[in-house]
Parts: structure tokens; C-alpha cells; sequence
């Protein structure tokens, strides 16, 4: 069937052959390699996007029931030119090591700062509790969320 | 000869000692970083792997028909189909590439098909009809060791074996089987060059190995196969083994198109070796005051159905068995089984891990029995510089600073009580079936002791290449970055080294530089590190010496203010150094298990804050602290990275990671099922780096990525244990083991 949605502000229609997910559409139809794939099944977020909103793993929606919504990957949260306060922020904080969760995580950080501006710990954990990073240990992703609620920059 | 006067004078930014920006944070940070997941080439088929769903099994026939007949099937191979060697292994060539007459674990790659979707070529897999007579799955390593099923035996002896202590605690352990289960799965692309050779893009930790193994299976000559370092996500040792890789050359040269292959998670989980479970028992005999006397230590490791690095692994268990710990009298017994469970290997720690859980519980009962304070105890037997390790005899020549280590532990604050006033820091989380009153907060300490690069007389070296260019220099090695930072660190050396500030790190692929090894046992740092440093001075002694310089820059050559070369015109002419760098040599074990069997060694301490609800058996990780023996924090922030990292596995090692097994088959092979911590499991962390001179990596630095995950589980336990009253000899821990034993 033919999908058309709105990708990173960009109305995008796709052939949507298998029941394949959201994710995969962006990935292997749509040339957004930028979510990544690394459980498939709901539990690590490296997949997340923001779907009219909501924040959801890709991996779990199937692209059939994206039609007509509009999606922003970590494509769409990165400026043209440089970072946004939150990667700027992680990146300085040494928050990146393998980079692989690292968009998903800054997909999650950019929601819950366009909710909440100054995020206390707890609130930036429970954010980020469906993002699973086997390199950092947290403790420098938190340190750079901390600071970017703390500068108020974003 | 162009001149100027009035010099800068200063250091470039982000030399060592500094934490640079790393370079690969921006395209990683934008979703633009290329992973080998990300790789695509013109007219690409992608493959998948028919697996074995039985631990043991004779392959009575394999019937390709049904998965040629879709369309869009473009190959299906088995192991009739590998031209070369048929089979491939790190240490010893003893895995099938595909499996022939007989598949011996679950999960084993029988077949590996090539169509023009992923989907399709997953269809045609799960399409190939193979019929199995099962035989009986042998996954008992004590059984294994009484039929002499082993991959390793090796028994220390140092000392007077006569001696004994009046104290005496004996103990069993068990340690689960943990997986590395880095974010990234198993992903590669191989490309044919047109002319019988093939390019190969794939998740590795140590390409050079992986072309080798490539050259061998494929029957080809060592220059038509270019293993390419390529993007990949976490590694932890379970990339140090081929899987995919063979079978994609296959695929790419059998059909002439790039083929690509991407492990899906639960394939993941059976594609690559795990951190071996291992079974272990101790006993410590110490005189009246704690002075350790004996110890005695019988390790059982299981390394499944196929080699890989079983037998480096028992070596290092068994080296390791006594920890940071002096003791005169040592006996050491190890076997590495054969059984039909699913092949483990290298992981972070690297069989340091599972003895230290129980030399540590060992430490702790010792201490009770002789009513001490375990740190005390600890301190009073503490390994330091000039001492003989306890089980080789060789003497400690680098900085061990044991006993800073314990002293940093002690002098670091406890912390306040848990408020319990959100649900992060109750037991057990957001669920909420935790009653503050049933929680009950125990403090453990734990101390760990690792080799620092390749033992037992291997030749382990790193070569590294520094070009100058008109951009700066650029550093040219095949070592993988994992995501530690390797090319962080190896700009940092060269930008120290020089003299210079703009400097870029290339990987570069099998055909244009020698190995740099395996980016693995803590060694990257200090091997390709010392190949970068020294081909930096040589390279900055001979442009000084050619044009009569007192200083470089990135102006150019100077001598006193003047600049007597300017950087374009340096440029122009042709600089390189390579460098192949070797760290002191070692020896293989005599039959007692002594020699000089290690480059250097790296000692660390943890100490572990848990709150744990009693009733339910729930535990919240409170903190875990830390100090470490870093030689030289090159990059404090990478350092700081690589110890919350690692106390993080270790975390997950102490109370939630286990692949569960039955009868050979891995029951919980999902994210959904293998749980890993999360950010609301993850303690704080504070790291005190311990630096002192004298080892010889560059500037004095020790790899610094295993100390953090092997005393952290430990140091964990023990707070467990002194929270809930429970002997716990055995992780991970679960609730069941502190609510009901
Ligand atoms: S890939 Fe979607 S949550 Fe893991
Ligand atoms: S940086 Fe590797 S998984 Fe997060």
C-alpha cells in the first residue's frame, strides 16, 4: 500500500510492501538511517521518534498506521548547522561513546525538555528509563541533561 | 626559506591530560554517524543464517529446494560450499564455518542464504528444510571434565605446599552466564571486487584477525581479501570472533554482488560467545593476625561447544584467583570444558571477573572469622610494586598502588540514608510493592586485579602510522574504536607529541597497515598509544634534524623566533612514521604456572551502597565508588566513561544479567528477557583515578577499560550480603536468592 506522512516537516510517500515497521520505513525507504534498530521489540528506544507528539519506539508502530501522522526522527531535531542544547550538552558531558543509543536518547532529552524546561534529576531518569545505553553507565548523560536545564539555553 | 618572527608560544589544545571534544561526537550525536547497520552498496542482496534449533544434532540431510524456488532467492550455501578451510576459530580453528555432520549447540549457522530483501532472505532461511537426528545435548562441565572434554587444563603451584594457616574458610561460587550484548547486533556488508577478491565491512574489535580467518575459509591469497574497520555499536569482547564475516565474503563472491547481513537481536544472542559461567572453589588459610598463607582455588569454566578464547580465559581465571592478594603458598587448579553449550569467550574482564567474585566473598568471610575490619585485611595482604604475584611468581615491576586503592576506598564519605521519597530510590522502583520498613541498606568492598594487554609470551603489538599533511597530521591505524575512544586519545598523543593541534585519526582498512591487535584486553591505549607516541617523536625529531628546527608548530618549523619551514611547504614534502610497538616481552607458563606471564597490570577497588528490601528480595544500587590505578588519566572524561561503564556491567552482572539455560538452549535471548540495567538502576558513581608513573604505556598510562567491571559485582555482593544477613554465593543475585533461601 502507498503511505504518505510527514517526515521532519517533509510530506514523504512511501510503498509500504511487508508489514514492516515505522522504523524500517525510515531506515531502508525513507534514507533516515539516524534511528537505529537495536532490539526491535519495544525495550531499548534507540528507535525512538516523536509520532504527532508522543514520543514511541518505531520499532512498534508499523508504518501502515503512520499514514497520515507526522513523524520527527533525530534528523529532524538536529539544526542544519551544528547541535541542538541537548546534544551540545551531551556532547561536552562525554555522553557519547559507541553512539548508538545516542539518538534515540536525544530524541527522548528534546521531548522532555519541550515539556518541561527545567527537569529535575528524577524526572530527567524517568525520562530516559526506555533508553537502554550499554557504554556510559548514565552517569554522563544525566550530568549533561542536568546542565542543560540548569542554562536554560534550549 | 620563508622567516617571521614573534613566535606563539603555547601548547595546542586538547593535548593529553585534556578531554577534547571527540571527533566522532557530532555525527553521532546527529544520527549520521555510519554504523556497518547503515552500509548500503549498489545492487546489494542481504543475507541470513539458517540455525541449528538443536543443542546436539547429527544432520541427517539439508534440502535448499524450497528456499531456491522464492523468488528473489539468490544463493543458498552449506558447508559443501566453503572453498577453504572449513572451519575457523581466534585461537584455534575448531568451529565450523557452517556445521557439516553434526551440530553441538543451539543456535550453530548451518546454512546462509542471499536474496534481494532481508525479508526475503529471511523467508528463504526459515524455507531451507533440515532434518536433524538429535543426539544428546552433553552441557555438564563436570561431566565434560570426567570424559576429558576440556579445551584447558592448567594447575599452578608456587610455594610450599606444606604450608598451612591456623584460619581456615572454604567456599563455592557460581557466577551466571552474562552477554556483552552491545547495542549494536552483528551487521556487515562484503562487497567482490570483480577480480575474485572482496572487500568486507563488518562489526569487529580486530580486523586483522578476521582477514585472516576470511583468507583461510575462502581459499584466497592474503591481498585479495580488505577487512575494513567500520562503525559499530559497543563491542565489550564479543566482536573479537568472527561470525557474519566469513559467510558474507562467501555470499559475495558465490553471487558477484555485495551482499549485507544484519543479526537481528535474539540471532545476536546465540552469533556471538559470552562471558563463560564458571564454578569455583576456594579455600584461604591465614595465621592468627590475617596474614594470608594458603590458597587454594579449583576454577571450572565453560566454554560451550567450540574453542574461541576459552583457554586464554581459564588462564586468566586461574592467574587471577588470588586477586591483589600476597600469599606463600598457592595451589590453583582450572579446566575450560567442552560441552554443548553455546561457545563463550571474551568479554570485558575476561575470566578475572568470575574469580574475583569469589576470591572477594572469601576476603569478607576471612575477616569475620578473624573478627577484622575487611578492609584492614584487605590492606594488611595487599600485592604492591616489587611483590611476586601469588600464583606465577612474577615480580609486580610497574606501580600497583594496592594499598592507595583501599586507603581511597576508606577515606571516601558514606551517604545519607535513602529518603525513599521517590520511587527511583525504592527496591524494586516504580513498582511500589517495596515497604520502606522492610528495607535495609548493606555496604560491601570489593578489590580487583587485571593484565593489561596480551600474555603468556604472545607477540602483541600495535602498529600505527603518523602522515603530515597540509591539514595537520593525520594518524593511519586498522585498531577499532568501540566507543571508548581510542580516537580521542590517539589525537591527544599526537598533538602532545608534535607539537601541533590539527589532527585527524583514519581507520584504515587490512591492506594499508599492519595490525594494531585486538581492541581488547584494556590494551588500545597503551599499544597503539605507544606506536602513536613514538612514530610522533621520531617523525618531529627527523623534520627538526632536516631543517635544522628547535620547534614545530602548526606554523611550521621553528628555531628561536624565527620560522625557518612553514607548514605548506613542510607539507609538501613527504612525512611519515610507522611504528610497531611491543610491550615487554612475556613468557608461557613452566609446569607449575610460573613465568613472567604479563606486560603490566591495572588494580582497582570498589565500594558498593545497596538498599535492599528483605522481604521481597528487591535491591537498589545505591552508589558504587571507586578508585583505580590509570598510570596517567590521558583522558580523564574517557577514563570516567570507561569506569561508570564498566561498574555498570558489573552492576548488571551482580543482580540481573544471566542468559538462562536449559539443556543447552538459551531461554531468555530477547532485550525484553536478558534484562540490563537501565538509567534507574545505574548508582552514582564517584571515581577517584590513581596516577602514578612508571608503566610503559604512552606517558605512563595503563588501559583502563576492564579494572571497572571485575571488583564492582563483587563489591556488590558483599553489600547485598551485609544488607540481608544471606551467604549469596552465587550471581547474579535474584530475589528469590536473599527473600527465600
Ligand atoms: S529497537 Fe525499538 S525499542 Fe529497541
Ligand atoms: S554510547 Fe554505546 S550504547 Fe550508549
Amino acid at each position: 500500500m502507498i503511505v504518505e506522512l510527514t517526515v521532519n516537516g517533509v510530506p514523504v510517500t512511501a510503498r509500504v510492501t511487508n508489514p514492516g515497521s515505522l522504523l524500517d520505513l525510515l531506515r531502508d525507504e525513507l534514507g533516515l538511517p539516524g534511528s537505529k534498530n537495536a532490539c526491535e521489540q519495544g525495550e531499548c528506544g534507540s528507535c525512538s521518534v516523536i509520532l504527532d507528539g508522543e514520543l514511541v519506539c518505531s520499532c512498534l508502530v508499523m508504518a501502515a498506521d503512520a499514514a497520515g501522522s507526522s513523524v520527527t526522527t533525530v534528523e529532524g531535531v538536529s539544526p542544519d548547522d551544528g547541535l541542538h542544547p541537548v546534544q551540545e550538552a551531551m556532547h561536552h558531558a562525554g555522553a557519547v561513546q559507541c553512539g548508538f543509543c545516542t539518538p534515540g536518547i536525544v530524541v527522548a532529552a528534546v521531548d522532555l525538555f519541550a515539556r518541561n524546561a527545567h527537569p529535575s534529576s528524577n524526572e530527567i531518569k524517568d525520562a530516559l528509563a526506555g533508553n537502554i545505553c550499554r557504554c556510559t553507565g548514565y552517569g554522563a548523560i544525566i550530568r549533561a541533561l542536568e546542565g542543560v536545564g540548569a542554562t536554560d539555553e534550549h | 626559506m620563508s622567516t617571521r618572527t614573534g613566535r606563539r608560544v603555547g601548547v595546542p589544545r586538547g593535548v593529553i591530560r585534556d578531554s577534547p571534544l571527540r571527533p566522532d561526537g557530532v555525527p553521532k550525536l546527529r544520527g549520521e554517524f555510519e554504523y556497518a547497520q547503515d552500509l548500503r552498496a549498489e545492487g546489494m542482496l542481504w543475507a541470513a543464517t539458517v540455525r541449528s534449533p538443536h543443542a546436539r544434532a547429527r544432520v541427517v540431510s539439508i534440502d535448499l529446494g524450497p528456499a531456491l524456488a522464492i523468488g528473489g532467492v539468490h544463493a543458498c550455501l552449506t558447508a559443501a560450499d566453503v572453498p577453504g578451510r572449513a572451519t575457523f576459530g581466534l585461537e584455534h580453528a575448531d568451529q565450523p564455518v557452517l556445521a557439516g555432520d553434526e551440530v553441538k549447540f543451539w543456535g550453530e549457522p548451518v546454512a546462509v542464504v542471499a536474496a534481494e530483501d532481508d525479508d526475503t532472505a529471511r523467508r528463504a532461511a526459515a524455507a531451507v528444510e533440515v532434518r536433524y537426528e538429535e543426539l544428546d545435548a552433553r552441557t555438564d562441565p563436570e561431566e565434560a571434565d570426567d570424559r576429558d572434554e576440556v579445551f584447558r587444563r592448567l594447575s599452578i603451584r608456587r610455594g610450599d605446599q606444606g604450608l598451612h594457616g591456623s584460619v581456615v574458610v572454604e567456599g563455592e561460587y557460581e557466577v551466571g552466564m552474562q552477554d556483552q550484548a552491545p547495542l549494536g547486533t552483528e551487521a556487515g556488508l562484503a562487497i567482490p571486487d570483480g577480480q575474485g577478491g572482496v572487500d568486507l565491512y563488518a562489526t569487529s574489535q580486530y580486523v586483522h584477525v578476521d582477514q585472516e580467518q576470511v583468507v583461510a575459509s575462502l581459499g584466497l591469497r592474503p591481498d585479495q581479501v580488505r577487512a575494513h574497520p567500520t562503525g559499530i555499536g559497543g563491542a565489550f569482547g564479543a566482536r573479537e570472533d568472527v561470525n557474519l564475516h566469513i559467510h558474507l565474503c562467501m555470499l559475495a563472491l558465490h553471487t558477484g554482488r555485495p551482499v549485507k547481513m544484519v543479526y537481528h537481536r535474539s540471532e545476536s544472542f546465540t552469533g556471538h560467545v559470552h562471558r563463560h559461567p564458571a564454578w569455583l572453589r576456594y579455600r584461604h588459610e591465614s595465621d592468627e593476625d590475617g596474614r594470608l598463607v594458603r590458597v587454594e582455588a579449583r576454577v571450572m569454566i565453560d566454554g560451550g561447544a567450540y574453542a574461541s578464547t576459552t583457554s586464554a580465559v581459564l588462564a586468566n581465571a586461574c592467574y587471577f584467583a588470588v586477586g591483589p592478594y600476597r600469599s606463600d603458598s598457592v595451589a590453583v587448579d582450572g579446566v575450560g570444558a567442552r560441552t554443548n553449550n553455546p561457545p563463550c569467550g571474551a568479554m570485558r574482564g575476561f575470566g578475572a571477573v568470575q574469580v574475583c567474585f569469589a576470591y572477594e566473598a572469601q576476603m569478607d568471610r576471612l575477616a569475620a572469622a578473624l573478627e577484622m575490619d575487611p578492609l584492614d585485611l584487605r590492606e594488611l595482604n595487599a600485592l604492591g610494586t616489587g611483590d611476586p604475584m601469588p600464583t606465577t611468581g612474577q615480580v609486580i615491576e610497574t606501580p600497583l598502588p594496592t594499598i592507595e586503592v583501599i586507603r581511597s576506598l576508606q577515606a571516601m564519605p558514606l551517604p545519607e540514608p535513602a529518603t525513599m521519597a521517590h520511587h527511583s530510590e525504592l527496591p524494586g522502583g516504580s513498582g511500589l510493592t517495596t515497604e520502606p520498613h522492610h528495607v535495609r541498606r548493606g555496604v560491601g568492598y570489593a578489590l580487583g586485579l587485571k593484565n593489561l594487554g596480551f600474555s603468556e609470551g604472545s607477540d602483541d603489538y600495535a602498529q600505527a602510522r603518523v602522515r603530515l599533511t597540509p591539514d595537520g597530521a593525520v594518524v593511519e591505524t586498522a585498531a577499532i574504536e568501540v566507543g571508548q575512544g581510542l580516537v580521542t586519545v590517539l589525537a591527544q598523543i599526537v598533538r602532545s607529541a608534535l607539537g601541533i593541534s590539527r589532527v585527524d585519526v583514519n581507520h584504515v582498512d587490512t591492506s594499508k597497515i599492519d595490525s594494531a591487535g585486538s581492541t581488547s584486553a584494556s590494551r588500545q591505549t597503551q599499544l597503539s598509544g605507544g606506536a602513536t607516541l613514538e612514530a610522533s617523536v621520531k617523525l618531529r625529531q627527523r623534520v627538526l634534524d632536516r631543517h635544522e628546527g628547535e620547534e614545530l608548530d602548526d606554523d611550521g618549523v621553528w628555531k628561536g623566533d624565527e620560522l625557518v619551514v612553514s607548514w605548506s611547504v613542510l607539507a609538501e614534502e613527504d612525512w611519515e612514521e610507522t611504528v610497531t610497538f611491543r610491550h615487554p616481552p612475556t613468557t608461557g607458563p613452566d609446569e607449575n604456572g610460573q613465568g613472567v606471564i604479563h606486560a603490566d597490570f591495572a588494580v582497582a577497588g570498589h565500594r558498593a551502597v545497596v538498599d535492599v528490601d528483605t522481604e521481597l528480595g528487591l535491591v537498589k544500587v545505591v552508589r558504587v565508588d571507586t578508585a583505580q590505578d590509570v598510570g596517567l588519566a590521558l583522558n580523564p572524561q574517557s577514563v570516567r566513561g570507561q569506569i561508570e561503564g564498566g561498574i555498570l556491567q558489573g552492576v548488571g552482572l551482580a543482580v540481573m544479567e544471566e542468559l538462562v539455560m536449559k539443556d543447552g538452549v538459551i531461554l531468555n535471548p530477547t532485550f525484553t528477557d536478558y534484562l540490563l540495567p537501565t538509567i534507574l538502576d545505574a548508582p552514582d558513581v564517584e571515581a577517584l583515578l590513581i596516577e602514578r608513573e612508571g608503566s610503559w604505556g604512552p606517558f605512563g598510562a595503563k588501559g583502563v577499560g576492564e579494572p571497572p567491571t571485575i571488583s564492582s559485582t563483587a563489591a556488590v555482593a558483599a553489600a547485598i550480603r551485609a544488607a540481608s544477613g544471606k551467604e549469596l554465593n552465587r550471581v547474579p543475585i535474584r530475589p528469590q536468592d536473599i527473600a527465600l533461601e
